[in-house]
């Protein structure tokens, strides 16, 4: 194969070589557990102060506010099921959308089964929430409003500092969480400013390792653990840490943007982006599905007539790696995201997802948009 | 406690003069089945098989030979020595082989209350005892050693739950109490060669079984798409062919290019008869296969109804094409049962990894069921049918695949 261009950096990263130097080293050198009481422990325990300060310091928040996990679906899980099993009695009610992160949508089916009532608020073809909607479904009842900030399939960006606070203008008791996977390091956050209790990140979609991630728990929430033990992480998260992962996890956030109120969006990301964009639009056969102000690494368009999936094995034959809005059977059609966007079911079948990094060029978006016409007039056969 | 396995095979028996080239067969394929576990010694005799192992290996091996086409049952068995010839068996040697039917009897029966039998077969008429007698006293003895206040047990001549059998064969004395079930049929390859028409479905790989039960072997052809169909698709269809090997010995699978076939079809074919004419196109390119390779059947998973194409309609035009016999062990089974035969074996697990074969991404919303010959050639006049064959052929990948027995 001639090329290898990856562009599912939304499923996952390569490892950062820091982060990887950084996990060797954790494995090979500082191996002690850092809850052990000699002074070789100490010396882990001093990687997770150090990671976890990186992460408060990049964040704004507070130390104490971070609790490491195993990665976004824990995270969610942490925040969510922490939440219900901790304050069941004060309302049975939690809103969400309905273009969550299936860690967030699977765990609220089993809490609709569990006796929880939820209420899903509407978005529009471009997957926004709609505030009034919102403001609708809230009761005195409501425990918990769980939205994501960057969608994963269509890179939709919700207006979280304006949700926030629109939820604590009308009852300051509910709980926010908001599932930050796609948006940590790509967009600007301000978390001690905005009215969100719960956070999550991981560590794999911004080139660190796998199977290590953050959640922010805002000082005063009270969660309930989802794991017993030892009682690490504040008695949040018992097991030993994952030391290898949380220093690479810190080195990785050390190359993070740094985004302010001027500079919401990484500005390399976003002209890529723009360039693609440009490229896609002039493809006749190309519709495109992500809204114009999304996250500056996703780009989610449909061929219609052309299945998502052999579209893909078609660009994988060409060194291309991208991914379709779900894995497609003949049984579950389409995206779940973009049907519940209310786009067509033509649509929704030939969904694809470009997301990019920063090491993309212009050359391979160049070779990416080359190969795809060439496939489509491949595939194409009426 | 056991030391050999008594191996029955059922229908080879009826064989006439070539009878020693099947069970020569079945041994090569029983000792391909347990290769990995050792060299075992086997011997033939009187219409059965024996193996002899270690007792540690006997439970691995019987579960292995339960797979093995051509067997009927097999008991894990001990023989019981004497130490001299049987005509001198005495009180003395009946004592000893009272204590070893108590103490094989203890091993493998667990669960009280139960029933049993003892059942002697002589054929060495030197033994000194009748069979009568030794059941009768073999069965006091395994009532007075283990029946107790707790250890509810009784005889059951009609339907004994436990059946505890004593073979006096050629001056040696065989004990055994299991009786295993095998799959039947007759040893793979001693039905020549066919091609196995293979996809990633549950259907195909069980037909596959089924015609290497009946003593055939296989080669297999998958008609790989890409990039209609997927890398683990194909993979799929690898590990299916994997599981057959371990019955199966060797298997050439063969994956031509299909893709360009199916979009000449969809460009020039009516819709309607795109499923139809696809098969057609399968089965010519399977002939060719089956040519090269000597075979003299084609074997397919259809099964009469299940989809569209498979109507009489769909099969005669399929065959019209065939130059060869089209085995359909399936063909009138119904889908639970081919499900149940997928899961006995070890392909149902493989059958539903969520990938596209070439079969579902083509289904037209309306596809004719009961398809005319005459339309179907109609519908194929635009189509290079030599040169597109040829293509796929050119194309083509082959993968060697032989699995150990596991």
């Amino acid at each position: 194969m001639e090329r290898e261009i990856y562009l599912d950096n939304a499923a996952t990263t390569k490892a950062l070589p820091e982060v990887t130097a950084a996990v060797v080293d954790a494995l090979e050198n500082t191996y002690a557990n850092p809850s052990s009481l000699h002074r070789f422990g100490l010396k882990s325990e001093k990687i997770l102060n150090n990671s976890r300060k990186i992460i408060t310091d990049y964040l704004g928040v507070k130390t104490k506010e971070i609790i490491f996990t195993s990665g976004g679906t824990e995270s969610n899980n942490l925040a969510i099921r922490g939440i219900t099993n901790s304050y069941k009695n004060r309302g049975k009610h939690l809103i969400t959308s309905p273009i969550e992160h299936s860690s967030v949508a699977e765990l609220f089916n089993v809490l609709a089964t569990e006796g929880w009532q939820i209420d899903t608020v509407n978005v529009d073809h471009g997957g926004h929430v709609d505030l009034d909607h919102l403001r609708s479904l809230i009761t005195d009842k409501t425990l918990l409003v769980s939205i994501m900030q960057v969608n994963n399939e269509l890179g939709t960006i919700q207006p979280i500092k304006e949700i926030a606070e629109l939820i604590e203008s009308i009852n300051p008791l509910i709980f926010f969480h908001v599932d930050g996977v796609q948006a940590f390091g790509k967009i600007y956050s301000n978390l001690s400013q905005w009215p969100v209790d719960l956070y999550s990140i991981s560590g794999h979609k911004i080139h660190g390792p796998k199977g290590i991630g953050a959640l922010y728990v805002k000082e005063g929430t009270n969660l309930k653990p989802l794991i017993y033990g030892g009682g690490q992480e504040s008695k949040l998260r018992s097991g030993t840490e994952n030391v290898p992962g949380i220093a690479g996890l810190g080195e990785a956030v050390k190359k993070l943007t740094r985004f302010s109120k001027e500079i919401t969006a990484d500005r390399y990301l976003a002209q890529q982006k723009e360039y693609l964009l440009e490229s896609l639009q002039q493809i006749e056969e190309v519709v495109i599905n992500s809204p114009t102000a999304g996250a500056p690494h996703i780009i989610n368009f449909s061929i219609p007539g052309i299945k998502g999936e052999t579209m893909l094995h078609a660009l994988e034959r060409q060194g291309i790696y991208i991914s379709t809005g779900s894995a497609c059977s003949s049984k579950k059609k389409g995206s779940r995201i973009i049907n519940a966007c209310g786009l067509s079911q033509a649509r929704s079948e030939s969904a694809l997802r470009v997301s990019l990094n920063k090491n993309i060029t212009d050359s391979d978006l160049d070779y990416f948009i080359k190969t795809l016409k060439k496939q489509i007039d491949f595939l194409k056969l009426f | 406690m056991y030391d050999l396995i008594i191996i029955r095979y059922g229908e080879i028996g009826l064989k006439g003069d070539n009878i020693n080239d099947f069970i020569s067969q079945l041994v090569s394929n029983i000792k391909r089945a347990t290769a990995d576990l050792g060299d075992f010694e086997i011997s033939t005799v009187y219409g059965r098989i024996f193996l002899y192992a270690e007792s540690d290996k006997i439970e691995k091996i019987v579960g292995r030979l339960a797979n093995v086409p051509g067997i009927i049952s097999l008991s894990p068995a001990q023989r019981f020595r004497i130490g001299k010839k049987v005509a001198k068996f005495n009180e003395q040697d009946f004592e000893k082989l009272k204590d070893s039917v108590v103490e094989l009897f203890k091993a493998e029966v667990k669960n009280y209350p139960t029933t049993f039998k003892v059942k002697t077969t002589r054929a060495d008429k030197s033994f000194p005892m009748e069979s009568p007698e030794i059941n009768r006293e073999l069965g006091a003895e395994i009532l007075r050693k283990i029946e107790s206040d707790s250890v509810s047990l009784s005889v059951d001549v009609h339907q004994p739950e436990h059946l505890v059998e004593v073979e006096i064969r050629r001056g040696k004395v065989y004990l055994f109490l299991r009786r295993e079930a095998g799959p039947g049929g007759l040893p793979v390859k001693s039905s020549g060669k066919a091609l196995l028409l293979l996809s990633g479905g549950i259907d195909s790989p069980v037909a596959g079984w089924l015609g290497l039960k009946r003593g055939l072997s296989l080669s297999a052809v998958y008609f790989d798409s890409p990039p209609y169909t997927s890398e683990r698709a194909k993979e799929k269809v690898i590990d299916l062919a994997k599981v057959l090997s371990r019955y199966g010995g060797e298997i050439k699978l063969h994956i031509p290019y299909f893709t360009e076939v199916q979009q000449e079809i969809l460009k020039n074919c009516p819709s309607r008869y795109t499923v139809t004419i696809m098969r057609r196109m399968m089965i010519r390119i399977a002939n060719r296969l089956a040519e090269l390779n000597n075979e003299l059947a084609l074997v397919t998973g259809e099964s009469l109804g299940q989809v569209a194409s498979q109507t009489l309609e769909g099969l005669r035009s399929s065959d019209e094409v065939a130059e060869f016999p089209v085995l359909r062990p399936l063909i009138t089974m119904d889908k639970n049962d081919i499900i149940a035969s997928a899961k006995r074996i070890g392909t149902y697990e493989i059958s539903i990894r969520p990938h596209e074969d070439c079969c579902t991404i083509f289904v037209p919303d309306n596809p004719a069921t009961q398809p005319k010959l005459d339309t179907i050639h109609y519908g194929e006049e635009d189509l290079e049918i030599e040169e597109l064959i040829n293509r796929a052929v050119e194309k083509m990948e082959v993968i060697t695949i032989n699995e150990d027995a596991k």
